[in-house]
C-alpha cells in the first residue's frame, strides 16, 4: 500500500524537480551552475511563460509534495527495515547486486530529501554544491528507484490484491492477524498486535495530510498562507504595498544606496541606438500593470501587481527587432544569481516587465529598487534585482 | 532461467548492471562539481543516521511506551501525537533550532525565533488532544 501511494507520488517529485531545471533555461548565458554539461543534463523543451502559474505548480509540487512525502518513505523504512538484518547477509552475485542497489535507494533517497528541506529552509551544513548534488543526487535516486519499483511491482500488485484496502480497513485490532508467508519481511514469531493495519495507514497518511496543511499555504498564499505555521515563508508580513515576502534583501547582498540612488542608470544594448537611462526617463515610458506571481524554487510564492515597462518595448526603443536571448545583470556584486539570462519567448511575452513600482507605490529596496524583472512563470531567482542592465543578444535591427 | 553460479535470471543482472552504471555516472558527476568526500560522507552517513540511530532510538522507545503486561490501548494514544510532532520536527528542525547562522534572518527580514515557540505549541495541542481523547474513552467503558 505504501509501496503503492510512493509509486504515485515519487515521479510527481521526481518530473516537476527535473522541470525546475528546465524553467532555468540552463542552455542561456551564465544560467548554468551545475558544471560542465554532461550527458543527463539535457532537456527538450523551452519553458513557457503561459499559463502564469506555471512554475508556481511545479514547483509547490515539487517542494509541498516531498515534504508530504516524508511520513511515507519512513514508514515503508520502517517496513523494510528486517532486509538490512537478513541472514546469511549474502548468498550469491544476484543476492549482492540487489544489496548494493537497495543501499543505493535508501541512501539516496535519504539524500534528497534531506539536501532538498534543508535548502528550503536556507541550512547548508555540507560543503558541496547544492544545485549539482541535489540535482545528480536525483538521477542516482531514479536510477535505483526505477530498478526496485520494475523488480517489486509483482509483489506490490499481489500484496494489494491479497489484502484489499477496503476489507482491511474494516478491520480493527482485535481481526488484526499476523502476516503469513515465505517474505523476508514477515516476522517468524510476531507479538502480539499493538495496532490494527488500518491504524499504521491513518497514521501514515495522517502524518502526510498535516505536513501539507503544515506547507502548502506559503505555495497557495492568500488565507491559507498563515496555516503554514513552520513553513519558511507561511507569514504575513503586513498590510503596506512592498509587505510580502522577501528572498535575499538588500542588506544580505550589500546592496548600497549609492548604486540604487540619483546615479543609478539603465544601461540598455545589443541594437543600433544603446541607451541609458535614468529611472525618470524609464517612468516616462508607457507603463503597464499586470498581475504576476514570484515563485521560488524552495517551494513558496506570492502574487503582486506589477508595474512598469514591457521589455519587448525597451527592445523597440533600441532598434532590436528580434533577438535570441536578454541577458539581465543587477548592481549586485557577488553571488550567483547576479545575473540571468531570458530566452526571447520568456522576454517577449507581453506582460514580462521590467518594473519599478508594485501594489501602486515605488518598489521598496528589498524588493528590487530602482528596477526588477517580472516574468510570468519564470523561476523567482531569475526575476533579477537592483537590474542595471539588459543586453538584447543575437539580435537583428 | 537461472544463471549458473548468478543466483538469479539474466534481466536480473542487466537490470542491476544497468542501473548501478547510470548512478555511478551521476555520481562522477556530483564529484565534479567538488567536495566528493563530503558528498560521499552525506550519503553514507545519511543510512548510518536513519538505520543505525533513528531506528534503533524510535523501536527502543516504542518498546518502552509499550510497558510489559499492560492493556495495549493507551499506547497508541501517546504513539500518534508523539508520531505526528516528530514528523513535523524531522521537516521543520531547522527553523525550529534556529540554525543556519543566521542566513534566514538576513534573507527574508523575518525572525526565526518564532518557530520553537510554534512547534512546541502544536506538540502541546496535539498531545492534548490526545489526552482528551483517551479521557472520553476510558469514562464510556
Amino acid at each position: 500500500m505504501l509501496g503503492a501511494v510512493l509509486l504515485a507520488g515519487v515521479p510527481v517529485v521526481a518530473v516537476t524537480g527535473l522541470l525546475s531545471y528546465v524553467a532555468y533555461e540552463p542552455s542561456l548565458g551564465g544560467n548554468n551552475l551545475i558544471g560542465d554539461p554532461g550527458l543527463l543534463d539535457f532537456y527538450v523543451i523551452s519553458w513557457p511563460t503561459s499559463p502564469g502559474w506555471l512554475y508556481t505548480l511545479t514547483q509547490g509540487l515539487h517542494v509541498t509534495g516531498g515534504i508530504a512525502l516524508v511520513p511515507i518513505v519512513l514508514v515503508k523504512l520502517w517496513s523494510a527495515m528486517p532486509k538490512l538484518f537478513e541472514w546469511p547477509p549474502l548468498r550469491s552475485p544476484a543476492h549482492l547486486l540487489e544489496r548494493v542497489s537497495l543501499a543505493l535507494l535508501v541512501s539516496s533517497t535519504l539524500f534528497q530529501f534531506a539536501t532538498g528541506i534543508l535548502n528550503a529552509q536556507l541550512y547548508y551544513p555540507w560543503r558541496f554544491s547544492f544545485l549539482a548534488a541535489h540535482f545528480y543526487g536525483a538521477w542516482v535516486f531514479l536510477a535505483a528507484f526505477v530498478l526496485h519499483a520494475a523488480l517489486k511491482l509483482p509483489t506490490m500488485r499481489r500484496s494489494l490484491r491479497e489484502r484489499r484496502l477496503l476489507d482491511e480497513l474494516r478491520r480493527g485490532l482485535a481481526e488484526t492477524t499476523p502476516e503469513t508467508g515465505e517474505s523476508g519481511l514477515i516476522p517468524a514469531a510476531p507479538s502480539a498486535p499493538t495496532i490494527s493495519r488500518r491504524g499504521v495507514l491513518g497514521l501514515t497518511g495522517g502524518a502526510s495530510l498535516g505536513l501539507l496543511v503544515l506547507t502548502a499555504g506559503q505555495s497557495v498564499g492568500g488565507p491559507l498562507r498563515e496555516l503554514a505555521l513552520l513553513a519558511p515563508h507561511g507569514r504575513d508580513l503586513g498590510s503596506g504595498p512592498n509587505d510580502f515576502q522577501v528572498n535575499k534583501t538588500a542588506a544580505s547582498l550589500g546592496i548600497t544606496s549609492a548604486q540604487t540612488g540619483d546615479a543609478w542608470r539603465l544601461r540598455v544594448s545589443g541594437g543600433s541606438r544603446p541607451l541609458e537611462l535614468s529611472r525618470a526617463q524609464l517612468l516616462t515610458l508607457p507603463q503597464h500593470t499586470y498581475e504576476l506571481t514570484i515563485a521560488c524554487v524552495e517551494g513558496w510564492s506570492t502574487t503582486q501587481s506589477w508595474s512598469g515597462v514591457r521589455l519587448r518595448d525597451l527592445a523597440a526603443l533600441i532598434g532590436v527587432e528580434a533577438f535570441d536571448e536578454l541577458y539581465v545583470e543587477s548592481v549586485q556584486r557577488g553571488g550567483s544569481f547576479r545575473r540571468a539570462s531570458l530566452s526571447a519567448r520568456q522576454a517577449n511575452d507581453r506582460r514580462s516587465l521590467l518594473a519599478l513600482r508594485v501594489n501602486g507605490a515605488d518598489l521598496s529596496p528589498d524588493h528590487g529598487y530602482p528596477a526588477r524583472i517580472v516574468v510570468p512563470a519564470l523561476p523567482g531567482v531569475h526575476c533579477t534585482k537592483w537590474v542595471n542592465r539588459l543586453e538584447f543578444k543575437g539580435s537583428q535591427a | 532461467m537461472r544463471l549458473r553460479g548468478y543466483g538469479d535470471g539474466p534481466l536480473h543482472l542487466l537490470s542491476h548492471v544497468a542501473a548501478l552504471a547510470l548512478a555511478a555516472y551521476a555520481f562522477t558527476r556530483i564529484f565534479a562539481g567538488g567536495q566528493p568526500w563530503n558528498v560521499v560522507l552525506w550519503f553514507v552517513g545519511a543510512v548510518i543516521l536513519h538505520d543505525l540511530v533513528a531506528f534503533p532510538l524510535y523501536t527502543g522507545l516504542n518498546r518502552l511506551a509499550l510497558g510489559r503486561g499492560r492493556r495495549v490501548r493507551p499506547v497508541n494514544h501517546v504513539r500518534v501525537p508523539a508520531l505526528l510532532s516528530a514528523c513535523s520536527f524531522i521537516v521543520f528542525f531547522p527553523l525550529i533550532l534556529g540554525l543556519g547562522d543566521g542566513r534566514y534572518e538576513r534573507a527574508t527580514t523575518l525572525s526565526q525565533d518564532v518557530y520553537l515557540g510554534r512547534w512546541l505549541l502544536l506538540c502541546g495541542a496535539l498531545f492534548a488532544a490526545s489526552a482528551l481523547v483517551y479521557a472520553v474513552r476510558a469514562r464510556r467503558r
